[in-house]
């Protein structure tokens, strides 16, 4: 919202700078986003005092020595008669750019060298006085800015008003907070004190008729006032430079008296009001409604506009001719040849026009304030407001006001206890402070039942209808930080860190341990053909759906890195994934995922260059990752499937056995259910790739589902759910050796297609107790090994708790073994 | 072998013992040596041991005496040098100690991620902990539950992205709020982080999705003082003790009053010192809390919210967010610890 700081003035005549005025508004009120000189082509300027003159002969100049604060006297040429030795001017030094465009430089005339210019008041853009330099009686030292010298034009205040404040959409509502905070009273601006005499209002529902002109409301919610006051005999012309000016400073653009004064109104007042040529409105008639199947209008911005039914429109006679709250149409504005003004002043219902704003897409500083909602208290005082100003500034007469409905109910009283007051604030506020507060800035502060305040809103106030409202009045009138803060006990909170959160960090510290980077990118993806969930709206078309993989985005932005020559990828991420659920929101469901490719770590001049990461690499980090996320928990890589390397598993037992079947000695065996369920998967990772980079792999994991699905109903609790608590895991501890241990290797022949998983099964059943760790560490194929088989190589490792193996009892197990592993597995050693 | 003979044999291995213990530099020649001198099978005194049978009865005493003297004298000095050898540190030749180290590949966390925890740690010295919601949202949880009144212009202030089929991608941290007080009752002190979106163009200053944290507390008693000195505290932790802070009046539909936190801060930008805007905050509406099944009238609360993306790009002098997203390994890997 653009005011300026003179029109400010006019309504509160302060004394502070515009930056003071920034500063408490912003404290107070609204937050100053931006303050700039209307004049910024001034700004290069600076005052300047002449030291000397000598007319040059047999011309009208003068050649001058003119003190510009530089420290060295410039010679300035100049042409205007009133050159006084001692006397400030506006000066411009050679480089500067005049507002008309031209630069000054340095140049000779008639001999003498000038380095600058003196300037006039029209040079300035100050006026269209050009008889001489103007002399300036300001007492500053030479070299100071023009601007900072002497309120040379106005100053306009950017301010961030938000939605709930739409009576500081205008130059009074501004002032009625600054008088406020200053103490200094309201006026009535000079240019709003026409006199022009205003004719006892015609007034109906739902219609209202005066001298041949007829306004009727036929769609009284969305029109619930409207007032039209009829102005004969006026005179299009430019607008007088008073009205210039205050268009220019809010940004507006000067068109005609008429118009001029009516976007006058807007920006001072907060009503939009628009001016119809009465002569164009077919039977002289206003009529409100909504607009017929198919109906069409061009607007004032030369669009054609096709009409939906459920619309509220202005319509003549004949046809429609404006969209109510929105935007007038061409066929009736004001054109030179008006003489006749039918001048709207209405409230218009705050969702209609902006279901009309955001189906046309057409946003105007009108819809813009009626969306929010303007001061419906103050219609019948704008309407005479604004008649006389057109009057004042195009001349014509009053004939008539057509006054259609009524302003809308005033707002039921707040109840305001000063107890919640202190309790809500923290601090005592005497109830007289509450009550001057209050009445400050245009509530009625009544005393209620029970020590409570009985407080009525002002019409503008729409912001205000429950007691915190007034209590957030209260603290900002006082000011935020002239209230108390004091850290006090507080009470434990009763919600546990979320278990997700817990297994988000663990994991993140594991990968970050493994020399992964963790990123946060978008979850928006291009999709594939299967179903995705789809943003209904996306801002970009080729990135709509969200993504069901963590690793389909991973592997963007792998490729991001291959395109910055960077094939050395360790990424990982903990997201959401939205798994499609059918027609309503996707399952959310909190992931890891992690991608590796290139070197598996820097190269080192001790060693050759080192190896790529590959498929083993990425399985012991899915195991690192399930350890983190998992802790205590069973976990089971698989072979994978179509693609995949392997599948992850959580293998969880019910902590409660069932009981099975009766046995032959009357005993029952004891069933511990088993659920298996998949988590993850480990995956090469397909890539637009170069053919420099290495292959990719990628690891995800399912962490938990962050469930969409509402805790209780609408304005209900649910104390009940516990399952976010998470049991702690503490690792078992098992006592250190106290005896050496004895170890033997064995090489056997395994089949290709038998797992080795199986064979140390086999072994670590017939291993017996003492058997304590079996290492693979070999695989072998080729040369001496048969076709379909291949040689794998174990460590065993054997133990006694209490005492010393003999060579004898490892070379009897070693037997067992071997025997055990041929007669289950059919796998016999491989000899040499 | 007569009684001198074998006080000869001892003198000798006493007289040599110590120079050749004292000569061996490595643990395997003292193993040699050891087996070469006390060893059970050839060493020196094992076969000098082996004499004692020989001798005359009446000298076996006497001879007994001297060698275990000596045998004990011997594997003295022998412990003692396998101390030394094993003690001393293995000597290696490393050439050009300018040359680089081994490294391994330097994992990092992301810097919203690093502003996120720092926050964090802040208030969980206040007792605060995490809670996490559905970045899939409906709209009752993140509009309507919060006070934002249907189809007002409230809701252009959040751009949304909304699903095909219902529902939306939240706007803000905000639902987490309502979520957690239908599920737990007061005390409530908690800090909701998490990725929101919008409907804006990717550029150096907007992404459609950025990270927000949220801190909620709601008990009985609690007032915007309250308020006013957690956030200081928090401020001043967070940016430095002597940093100044004020509060201004702001508007979100969830609280009341509501409020905009400054600090005056030098980020480093060359701009010097000035006031910048760190987070939105205020009271919580009594109608959000009575949307969770909260009596307003006994619990009150107040809430903030921030922008950690925002707090990163500053903190870090990172110009352009873009690059927070892009995931190149060459940025990531400056936040290495």
């Amino acid at each position: 919202m653009k005011i300026s700081h003179d029109w400010l003035r006019a309504f509160v005549p302060h004394a502070l700078t515009p930056q003071a005025v920034g500063e408490l508004l912003s404290d107070h009120t609204v937050t100053l986003d931006g303050i700039a000189p209307l004049r910024a082509d001034l700004v290069p300027f600076v005052v300047a005092r002449v030291v000397a003159s000598e007319k040059i002969p047999e011309t009208k100049l003068s050649f001058n020595k003119v003190d510009d604060g530089s420290g060295t006297l410039l010679e300035v040429v100049c042409g205007a008669p009133n050159v006084t030795v001692g006397a400030l001017y506006p000066f411009a030094r050679t480089g500067t750019v005049m507002p008309a465009g031209l630069t000054i430089e340095k140049r000779k005339i008639r001999g003498f060298t000038s380095n600058g210019m003196l300037c006039s008041a029209r040079e300035l853009g100050l006026g269209d006085d050009h008889e001489g330099i103007l002399a300036l009686s300001v007492d500053v030292p030479p070299g100071t800015p023009l601007l900072g010298a002497m309120p040379i034009g106005d100053t306009q205040l950017d301010l961030d008003v938000l939605p709930n404040r739409p009576d500081l959409l205008s130059h009074r509502g501004v002032a009625r907070e600054l008088s406020a905070l200053t103490g200094v009273n309201m006026e009535t601006p000079v240019e709003l004190q026409g006199t022009a005499a205003i004719p006892l209002a015609t007034t109906g529902r739902p219609s209202a008729t005066a001298h041949g002109v007829r306004v009727t409301v036929e769609d009284p919610a969305g029109a619930p006032h409207y007032i039209a006051v009829v102005i004969r005999g006026v005179k299009m012309d430019a607008s007088p430079d008073w009205l210039k000016q205050r268009m220019e400073s809010v940004g507006s653009r000067s068109i005609s008296n008429v118009v001029d004064a009516t976007n006058y109104v807007l920006h001072a007042l907060g009503q939009p009001v628009h001016a119809f040529d009465l002569a164009k409105l077919a039977q002289h008639a206003i009529v409100v409604r909504k607009a017929k199947v198919g109906e069409t209008l061009v607007t004032l911005d030369g669009a054609t506009r096709t009409l939906e039914p459920w619309m509220t429109i202005i319509a003549d006679g004949e046809r429609a001719t404006a969209l109510a709250g929105v935007m007038g149409g061409q066929a009736s504005q004001v054109t030179d040849a008006t003489t006749d003004v039918l001048l709207e002043v209405a409230h218009f219902a705050p969702r209609d026009v902006r279901k009309v704003r955001r189906a046309l897409g057409l946003s105007t500083d009108a819809s813009y304030r009626f969306e929010r909602g303007v001061d419906g208290g103050s219609t019948d005082e704008i309407a005479s407001l604004a008649a006389r100003l057109i009057v004042a500034v195009a001349g014509g007469t009053i004939e008539s006001v057509l006054d259609v409905g009524a302003p809308p109910p005033s707002a039921a009283a707040v109840r305001l206890r000063p107890a919640r007051v202190d309790q809500l604030l923290g601090a005592h506020v005497a109830e007289e402070e509450i009550e001057r507060l209050l009445a400050a800035v245009g509530f009625m502060v009544e005393p209620g039942a029970d020590r409570a305040f009985s407080v009525m809103p002002p019409t503008w106030r729409h912001d205000v209808s429950h007691e915190v409202d007034l209590v957030e009045e209260i603290a900002r009138l006082r000011g935020y930080d002239a209230l108390p803060d004091e850290l006090r006990p507080y009470r434990i909170g009763t919600v546990p860190d979320h278990p997700l959160h817990i297994a988000g960090r663990r994991v993140r510290d594991a990968l970050v341990a493994a020399g992964l980077a963790e990123t946060r990118p978008m979850p928006f993806t291009k999709g594939d053909g299967t179903p995705h969930a789809r943003v209904a709206n996306p801002l970009a078309e080729d990135e709509p759906y969200l993504r069901k993989s963590l690793l389909d985005t991973l592997a963007r932005r792998a490729e991001y890195n291959l395109n910055q020559h960077e094939g050395n990828v360790r990424l990982f991420e903990i997201g959401s994934a939205f798994i499609p659920d059918g027609a309503g929101l996707p399952s959310e469901e909190l992931r890891v995922a992690a991608l590796i490719m290139g070197a598996r770590r820097p190269a080192h001049f001790t060693e050759p260059k080192p190896a790529a990461f590959d498929a083993w690499d990425a399985k012991a980090l899915a195991e690192t990752i399930a350890r983190a996320a998992f802790p205590g928990a069973s976990v089971r890589l698989e072979a994978g499937e179509s693609g995949e390397l392997w599948t992850l598993h959580v293998v969880e037992a019910d902590p409660e056995p069932e009981i099975g079947p009766e046995q032959e000695d009357g005993s029952y065996t004891e069933l511990f259910r088993i659920t298996v369920f998949q988590v993850g998967s480990v995956r090469t990772v397909a890539l637009d790739a170069p053919v420099w980079a290495s292959p990719a792999f990628g690891v995800e994991v399912t962490l938990g589902l962050l469930p969409s699905a509402p805790v209780a109903e609408p304005g209900k609790h649910d104390y009940s759910a516990t399952d976010e608590r998470s049991d702690p895991h503490f690792p078992s501890f098992a006592l250190l050796p106290t005896t050496p241990a004895a170890e033997f290797d064995l090489a056997l022949i395994v089949p290709i297609d038998m797992p080795a998983e199986m064979v140390e099964r086999v072994m670590q059943q017939a291993g017996g107790e003492m058997l304590e760790h079996v290492e693979l560490f070999d695989e072998f194929r080729g040369a001496g090994v048969p076709e379909g088989k291949r040689s794998l190589a174990w460590r065993l490792t054997f133990r006694h708790p209490e005492r010393t193996l003999r060579d004898k009892e490892i070379d009897g197990r070693r037997a067992q073994l071997l025997k055990t592993l041929e007669k289950e597995l059919g796998v016999v050693p491989r000899t040499a | 072998m007569t009684l001198a003979e074998f006080q000869k044999e001892c003198e000798s291995l006493a007289a040599d013992g110590p120079a050749l213990i004292s000569a061996v530099t490595d643990l395997g020649a003292w193993g040699d040596l050891r087996n070469a001198l006390v060893g059970r099978t050839g060493g020196r005194l094992t076969d000098i041991m082996s004499a004692l049978g020989s001798l005359p009865k009446e000298d076996r005493r006497a001879a007994g005496q001297l060698a275990n003297a000596t045998k004990v004298a011997i594997e003295e000095l022998l412990e003692k040098r396998r101390a030394e050898l094993a003690g001393a540190a293995k000597s290696v030749v490393i050439g050009d100690p300018s040359m680089p180290a081994r490294q391994n590949w330097r994992g990092s966390v992301h810097p919203v991620s690093l502003v996120i925890d720092e926050i964090s740690e802040i208030f969980r010295e206040l007792g605060f902990s995490i809670a996490l919601g559905p970045e899939a949202e409906t709209e009752w949880y993140n509009f309507l539950s919060l006070n934002f009144p249907a189809d007002h212009p409230a809701m252009e202030l959040h751009d949304t992205l909304y699903l095909e089929g219902g529902g939306l991608l939240r706007t803000h941290t905000s639902p987490v709020q309502i979520r957690t007080l239908q599920k737990y009752p007061p005390p409530i002190r908690i800090l909701a982080p998490g990725n929101v979106y919008r409907r804006d163009f990717f550029d150096a200053t907007h992404s459609p999705m950025f990270a927000q944290i949220e801190g909620l507390a709601v008990d009985e008693g609690i007032s915007f003082a309250d308020l006013k000195a957690t956030l200081t505290h928090f401020a001043r932790r967070f940016y430095g003790a002597s940093r100044r802070t004020r509060f201004r009046p702001s508007f979100f539909p969830f609280t009341e009053p509501s409020a905009e936190m400054d600090v005056e801060a030098d980020l480093g930008d060359g701009r010097g010192l000035r006031w910048i805007e760190i987070m939105g905050c205020g009271l919580v509406h009594p109608a959000a809390l009575e949307s969770a099944g909260v009596d307003s009238e006994k619990y009150t609360g107040w809430a903030f919210g921030m922008g950690p993306g925002r707090i990163a790009q500053s903190r870090y002098n990172i110009p352009d967010c873009r690059i927070m997203f892009d995931s190149d390994v060459r940025f990531l890997e400056q936040f290495a610890p």
